[in-house]
């Protein structure tokens, strides 16, 4: 395993409570009175059916979507969220027509700030460590779906927000690019404060240290499934398997 | 091989023509052969070219002058709400009126020199590239504009940095056709009323029954026309390198 190493300049980790959360949609209640605390400097799990509002949530937190009142979303150290989290989608989201190097460094570029050389070298470290190295002048069409989502990751890191919010981020990919990708996250993401929507309970199990389920309707969040051990945790570990079953029973309702 | 089959549909038609001719005995002042049209291209070089500059100078100012006007269109439309709301009703029914009903209006007003037939050019033109455009910004991909939300990106940076460049392989379409029916809007502006260009020699030749040199211009004005074609398609996708080739290739083959 990789010696854990936490990224410099990755900000203090806050803790984010979501409150009295509702959201109606076509005049029914999706969810209604939910709650759901992500645990500062870890990840937090998020299963549960489609459609249950799950991408409804994460994108609450994110600022995507109107709060419906009474809902509230608020930082444990009490300061507001915005300018603060950083997101990551299934899809890649990469602009075809920038970089690798480029795309990585889009917020900067989106929010007007100067290319410092020292953000410079930070893209091509972090490019590196993703396991990209010589590949920041190419076009995102040369790379594969795994390699693409490696430079999603890059470029969420390359932020340096304190909150991760990811969207199913490596359903898209082949079942062994997934387990690599799941390591590298878990390893990358040490000391930010993540949630992570997915629908694979193994990939929940391996490399969350909260595992909520989401079901129901008006939709509720259950109490947190907490596997023992460091993450990532290996596929074969039997705290996993056996709490693979119990997870499974959890999703089934 | 392209230009193998293009060589190949030439020689039947030109074949075809001359039949045609052979056969009927048409007289010259009516259908002139395809040979008959080669000696009056070669007898009237010098007029020809004359007046092949003047059309020429209009289609490429109106070009110009469209694409600029028409990108400038659809940026302000797509963002400026005020401005969708009130000048899209004006775009469309502007359509319902014939551009080239308004031919003599523009010779009325702008003379009998140059600047009639290019704004006549400029207004064929501006349409195809105003929609275009205006459509390509109007669909980017969401997941991108959610991104740039979470970075911190302005409207004004997102449009920009994101929506722009994505629009472009639309807008390059809007420029392909207004290419196509540029040399259309030019003509019809020498026919109304002018004192030189191929349009002008046109009527010129037609009243004097000079039908092989009316043939001529014809023949010079369509080779304008798949030269600017082809000019523009080159330059666009050279512009557009991250466009996938079956964009770019599949809608000449």
């Amino acid at each position: 395993m990789h010696a854990r190493v936490l990224p410099a300049g990755v900000p203090a980790p806050v803790s984010v409570t979501i409150a009295s959360a509702r959201l109606t949609y076509g005049g029914a209640p999706l969810f209604e009175d939910l709650s759901l605390r992500l645990e500062p400097a870890a990840v937090t799990c998020l299963l549960g059916p489609s459609g249950v509002g799950k991408t409804t949530l994460l994108r609450l937190i994110a600022g995507l979507t109107d709060l419906e009142p009474p809902t509230t979303v608020t930082a444990g150290d009490g300061l507001p969220l915005a300018g603060r989290v950083a997101y990551m989608a299934q899809q890649d989201l990469l602009l075809p027509w920038l970089s690798v190097l480029d795309n990585v460094l889009l917020g900067a570029k989106l929010r007007g700030e100067r290319r410092s050389p020292a953000l410079v070298d930070e893209a091509h470290g972090l490019l590196e460590r993703v396991g990209l190295p010589g590949r920041a002048g190419d076009r995102p069409a040369a790379l594969s779906g795994g390699q693409r989502q490696r430079v999603a990751l890059a470029r969420t890191l390359v932020e340096r927000r304190p909150v991760v919010l990811m969207d199913e981020p490596f359903s898209a990919l082949d079942a062994i690019t997934r387990l690599r990708l799941q390591e590298l996250a878990a390893e990358l993401l040490a000391g930010r404060t993540v949630l992570l929507v997915t629908h694979d309970p193994l990939e929940a199990l391996r490399i969350g240290h909260f595992v909520h389920v989401m079901s129901g309707g008006p939709a509720v969040v259950g109490a947190a499934l907490e596997p023992p051990g460091v993450p990532p945790r290996a596929p074969d570990d039997a705290a996993v398997l056996a709490m693979q079953g119990e997870l499974l029973r959890r999703l089934a309702g | 091989m392209r230009l193998m089959r293009a060589l190949v549909t030439l020689a039947v038609l030109l074949t075809a023509w001359h039949a045609l001719v052979w056969a009927t005995g048409l007289p010259r002042f009516i259908l002139p052969g395809p040979l008959a049209v080669a000696d009056a291209l070669q007898r009237n070089a010098g007029l020809l070219a004359q007046h092949a500059a003047t059309t020429l100078s209009e289609i490429l100012v109106g070009l110009a002058l469209g694409v600029l006007l028409g990108t400038a269109s659809a940026i302000l439309l797509a963002s400026v709400r005020g401005a969708r709301r009130w000048l899209m009703p004006l775009l469309v029914v502007s359509q319902a009126i014939p551009v080239f009903a308004l031919a003599p209006l523009l010779v009325l007003w702008l003379g009998y020199g140059m600047a009639s037939k290019i704004a006549m050019a400029t207004l064929v033109i501006y349409f195809p590239v105003t929609t275009a455009l205006f459509d390509g910004l109007r669909r980017t991909e969401p997941g991108w504009l959610d991104l740039a939300r979470t970075m911190g990106a302005s409207g004004a940076s997102t449009l920009w940095h994101i929506r722009l460049p994505a629009a472009l392989p639309a807008l390059a379409s809007g420029i392909r056709v207004a290419a196509a029916v540029a040399p259309i809007g030019a003509v019809i502006g020498e026919w109304v009323g002018s004192s030189s260009g191929l349009g002008y020699l046109m009527l010129h030749a037609n009243a004097r029954m000079q039908v092989d040199l009316l043939f001529a211009a014809l023949f010079v004005l369509g080779a304008f026309a798949v030269a600017l074609y082809a000019a523009t398609d080159a330059l666009l996708r050279r512009a557009l390198p991250w466009l996938p080739d079956s964009h770019a290739f599949d809608e000449k083959d």
